[in-house]
């Protein structure tokens, strides 16, 4: 089996190198600063006592008053998992975490969509571009405040119909009261 | 006497509707000549939205949508969910549902793997004839599925703590004899296509991706196994019952298209194995728990999980965050397709336009999963 790490012995193992990174620790998760995520990220992939070589997954949750990224680790070596997570955009404004590209190629695809869907910046992507959606898109599905299903219900006032088949129906149902 | 012919660079746009991009996939390519100077993939032609509809759902409707991620996988996409939602809710399985899911889902396997090498060796120019044969397999393994579920493609086969129905009678002598005819099937297979010289010359040291390259990348699955690296989920974290059940791990070293093809035909090898030991395990008894233990709408209490299995494709994953409704807060899904896409670029580089197409599908992905 693999062995999860426990949060507050990771904790403990990264404030050894880097004394202020880790926030706080419960369970098997531990919550890093945002402005340390590169520094920790590399100590996990690096350190012979980690060797975290495998960036499992990125992915962000809002959590109204901020956002948290929360990454999945994996060590092939030591077969062990650790999940860090990073408390981002307080009060909804600069959604900013430092991208983890240069560490592990895995972040591309998987930064993108978070930026996508959940429109956190990723500082340093060299690629910031949509995934999923087109240039242009009207804010971020994933978040919160994205209502899914006022958005999607076109009320019947502002109802479209093609110009040339509106013009056909009326004439079809001018007809049918003439006769 | 030679001479040099120059030649502009010209830059295509291949797909979305390109027969051969396995689905709505769209890459702009840079040609110099026949050879391949850059690639750009572009994504989002088939994106629902599955993770904000989960949402919006109870956990057992999110079943349903995670059919339709992987749509080659749909059982092995159900069994990742519930491992999510068992570790979220602390439920316990039941072992008759554990056996039955693992067996659905490792016949699941065989027939994603057969998608994969059919539609491989028809990238490489084999219209139809070897893809004719994979296709017959998958069917007789799509007709088990409806006898377990009634249901072809989108199984949604599996509830919390097990399945939702049991097999009938008549579903163990007609998987038996599946089993029987699949070792003969896969050897043809290998007769005709894994000793075949064109083959060989096709896709011996094309777009060769080095371990290093693939753990940076975060590739796993048969893509990984294909240079050398033993990482399977089944082996080193099993979950459900796989560590009660003994099977090997086919590995390749040298990490080109044809190492990528020749693992997967030796899986299905094994998931005949694991099939096989499940049916001598499974005992008789409830296949979910008590609807007092685990009522159709699950609350969690509030917290997250994430739980990940070897998929056909690659380590596919869960992430489930639960605020105590009946609706996940957030669902998140590692989709081994996409994550599997980002060396592309590394892969088709210095290739031959010829080739794009293969090196493509030996990947082995699936746009409903890509795009979600």
């Amino acid at each position: 089996m693999s062995r999860a790490w426990d949060g507050a012995k990771l904790a403990e193992a990264i404030q050894k190198s880097l004394p202020d990174a880790v926030v706080d620790a419960r369970g098997t998760d531990i919550w890093i600063a945002p402005r340390s995520v590169v520094e920790v990220m590399r100590l996990l992939r690096d350190d012979p006592e980690f060797r975290f070589e495998l960036l499992s997954s990125v992915t962000a949750v809002d959590y109204i008053s901020y956002f948290e990224v929360v990454y999945h680790l994996t060590s092939l070596t030591r077969n062990a998992t650790a999940v860090v997570k990073s408390k981002c955009g307080i009060g909804r404004d600069e959604a900013k975490i430092p991208s983890v590209f240069d560490i592990w190629r895995g972040a591309d695809l998987q930064e993108r969509e978070v930026w996508d869907l959940m429109g956190i910046i990723f500082e340093g992507h060299p690629n910031h571009k949509r995934i999923m959606l087109w240039e242009g898109f009207p804010g971020h599905p994933l978040r919160k405040d994205f209502a899914t299903y006022e958005q999607s219900i076109v009320p019947e006032s502002e109802w479209r119909v093609p110009t040339a088949l509106a013009d056909e129906l009326s004439a079809e149902n001018g007809g049918a009261q003439g006769s | 006497m030679t001479t040099q012919v120059r030649t502009e660079p010209i830059t295509v746009n291949l797909g979305p509707q390109h027969p051969s991009t396995h689905g709505v996939f769209r890459m702009r390519v840079t040609f110099d000549g026949e050879e391949i100077i850059d690639v750009e993939p572009i994504f989002g032609y088939l994106h629902r939205g599955s993770e904000k509809l989960a949402e919006e759902r109870t956990y057992v409707q999110v079943v349903t949508l995670t059919d339709r991620m992987d749509y080659v996988g749909s059982m092995l996409n159900n069994q990742a969910y519930m491992l999510a939602v068992e570790k979220l809710a602390g439920v316990e399985p039941s072992p008759r549902g554990v056996w039955l899911r693992m067996i659905a889902s490792e016949l699941q396997r065989i027939a994603s793997h057969l998608v994969a090498v059919g539609f491989l060796i028809q990238d490489l120019g084999a219209w139809g004839t070897p893809l004719i044969y994979t296709m017959r397999e998958r069917e007789k393994i799509l007709d088990l599925f409806e006898m377990l579920c009634g249901a072809r493609i989108t199984n949604s086969y599996l509830r919390p703590g097990g399945v939702f129905m049991d097999a009938p009678e008549e579903f163990w002598p007609a998987m038996n004899a599946v089993l029987d005819e699949l070792p003969p099937r896969i050897d043809d297979l290998d007769d005709l296509l894994t000793d075949n010289d064109i083959i060989f010359s096709r896709t011996k040291g094309v777009s060769v991706l080095t371990p290093e390259q693939m753990l940076d990348a975060s590739i796993t699955g048969p893509m990984l196994r294909a240079a050398g690296v033993d990482w399977d989920l089944r082996h080193r974290d099993p979950y459900d019952y796989y560590d009660q059940v003994k099977f090997e791990r086919p590995l390749h070293t040298a990490g080109d298209n044809f190492a990528r093809y020749w693992v997967r035909v030796q899986e299905m090898r094994e998931s005949i194995k694991i099939v096989r030991q499940c049916e001598k395990m499974i005992e008789p008894g409830p296949v979910r728990p008590d609807h007092d233990d685990v009522p159709w709408l699950l609350r969690p209490p509030v917290g997250d999980a994430y739980a990940a299995i070897e998929h056909s494709k690659g380590e596919l994953g869960f992430y489930l965050v639960s605020d105590g409704s009946i609706s996940p807060y957030r669902c998140h899904v590692r989709a081994p397709s996409l994550i599997n896409l980002t060396l592309l670029r590394e892969m088709l580089v210095g290739e031959l336009l010829a080739d794009m197409f293969v090196s493509f599908g030996s990947v082995d992905i699936n746009m409903g999963e890509v795009d979600r």
